[in-house]
């Protein structure tokens, strides 16, 4: 049915209609909404889910772990330094192989304290083994955690999915949504069956302890499958349009970008903008294309050669930074495209920071100095800032 | 939602879910270089060293004879230093 709702509120509606056993989160803005949504209708009787109330995002986490440990459905949604406070246990989930979804609210880390939009958080998590879905606007956000539960239940993946979605940008925003019904998702999704749980009949402990002898090739199994999970992200994908009729791509989307000699790159919601911006520069001649990430781990390296193999310029943007690298996305780009026999140069725009607007202005900023060939630079810098000290 | 037959399963990943027993299999002795020598001699039977022991592999055979089960003796010294007769030292072996 379509709706005009908050963002926040498609997740907790999309969330609900997997039902999830255990819901566990501390609310932390810009996340609240999506749990207080969530609480209100474990409350409310909507759902069929214990909702946990814990003194911290560890805790949530934590709980989730257990929950699905026992072999039960779990959710959390967190954020920023409530992302970092979580990170011990999301090595933890990953690392014994329990799915589960974790909505990821893109916010700024501290310090300085700040409540708006940038990617830094779960960047920061890309190398704990969760699956990383990006999306763009709200459709996606509701149809991509209905993927995200299969995705990660699936046998081939055994693997958490973190959905992440800008925070304020399509949290807070208002938009129309069509939210499945109760009958299209158990058909999609069927009920969690899980391969292993904790049981007192029959006794097991995960993840306990495994020595030189074998932590190698334990780590070996959670890569081989982390990748493999692609395929299973593009089935997905393609199961849900056939049910539902949307598609957003399978890891990557492509936008203008068959003739295109300049391909912009990015993640989340700055992926709208940048689409009417190419429609501005293209109406002014220009070749240029967008290319959406909507899988940032496990990172599509492949699917990523294919879809630049065109391209003269590569210019991407990042919502976040490796202090004393550069961004993290450009540099992961520009591995990827390594060995070929032509590889076009890979910009590296850092922008958006602390929830600074991405404007019309700043992609023409972007898009001139690119030209004049800076390779890694901070878009938008208030100059008379740092010059006044 | 639709019945489907049940598909066959994937083997759990590699060392993530371990049966119980596991410290008993898992012999951990040799991780240590040290060993408690015991001096039966002034031992008087009082237990410190078998309820300190954070591996539990210290054994009353009598009234006044301990000994540590060196295959999971990790050679911690904690029997030792606890010990209010001194009657362990601990001792270099070397394997």
């Amino acid at each position: 049915m379509r709706k005009m709702i908050e963002g926040s509120r498609g997740v907790a509606e999309a969330v609900g209609l997997c039902r999830p056993g255990v819901i566990s989160a501390y609310p932390i803005t810009p996340q609240t909404h999506i749990v207080e949504e969530l609480s209100q209708m474990v409350a409310d009787g909507d759902i069929d889910a214990e909702y946990v109330r814990v003194e911290s995002e560890h805790s949530a986490a934590s709980v989730c772990l257990g929950a699905v440990a026992a072999g039960c459905r779990s959710y959390s949604a967190t954020t920023s330094q409530g992302m970092m406070l979580m990170a011990e246990v999301l090595y933890n989930i990953a690392g014994m192989r329990l799915p589960m979804v974790i909505t990821g609210v893109n916010r700024a880390l501290s310090a300085p304290l700040n409540i708006w939009n940038d990617q830094q958080d779960t960047m920061a998590i890309r190398d704990s083994g969760w699956i990383q879905l990006y999306a763009e606007n709200n459709q996606e956000v509701v149809d991509m955690h209905i993927q995200a539960f299969k995705i990660s239940e699936d046998d081939r993946v055994l693997l958490p999915v973190m959905v992440c979605m800008d925070g304020f940008i399509l949290t807070h925003t208002y938009e129309t949504v069509d939210v499945p019904t109760q009958e299209q998702v158990d058909a999609f999704l069927p009920a969690y069956d899980p391969l292993y749980k904790l049981d007192p009949k029959e006794p097991y402990t995960l993840g306990a302890f495994a020595g030189p002898e074998m932590y190698e090739e334990v780590r070996y199994e959670i890569q081989r499958d982390a990748l493999a999970s692609k395929d299973v992200i593009g089935e997905v994908a393609r199961d849900f349009q056939a049910a539902f009729g949307r598609w957003y791509g399978d890891v990557l989307d492509s936008y203008r970008c068959d003739d295109a000699e300049t391909i912009y790159v990015a993640m989340g919601s700055v992926i709208g903008t940048m689409k009417d911006w190419c429609d501005m520069r293209r109406e002014q001649g220009e070749k240029i294309g967008v290319l959406k990430l909507r899988c940032f781990r496990p990172f599509p390296q492949d699917e990523l050669r294919a879809a630049l193999a065109k391209a003269r310029r590569v210019v991407v943007l990042e919502k976040a930074i490796s202090v004393g690298a550069y961004g993290i996305l450009a540099a992961e780009i520009r591995a990827a495209l390594y060995g070929q026999a032509a590889t076009p140069p890979v910009h590296c725009a850092v922008v958006g920071l602390g929830g600074r607007d991405i404007t019309f202005d700043t992609l023409d900023e972007i898009e001139s100095k690119t030209r004049a060939g800076e390779m890694d630079f901070f878009a938008g810098l208030r100059r008379e800032m740092l010059e006044a000290g | 939602m639709t019945a489907t037959a049940k598909k066959p399963r994937r083997k759990p990943p590699l060392g993530i879910v371990t049966k119980p027993g596991s410290s008993l299999r898992n012999r951990t002795g040799p991780w240590g270089i040290l060993r408690p020598e015991f001096d039966w001699g002034k031992c008087t039977g009082c237990n410190t060293c078998e309820s300190i022991c954070p591996e539990g592999c210290i054994r009353h055979l009598e009234k006044k004879q301990y000994e540590a089960d060196t295959e999971y003796c990790k050679g911690c010294g904690m029997c030792a230093a606890a010990c209010p007769f001194s009657a362990i030292t601990m001792k270099e072996e070397h394997r």
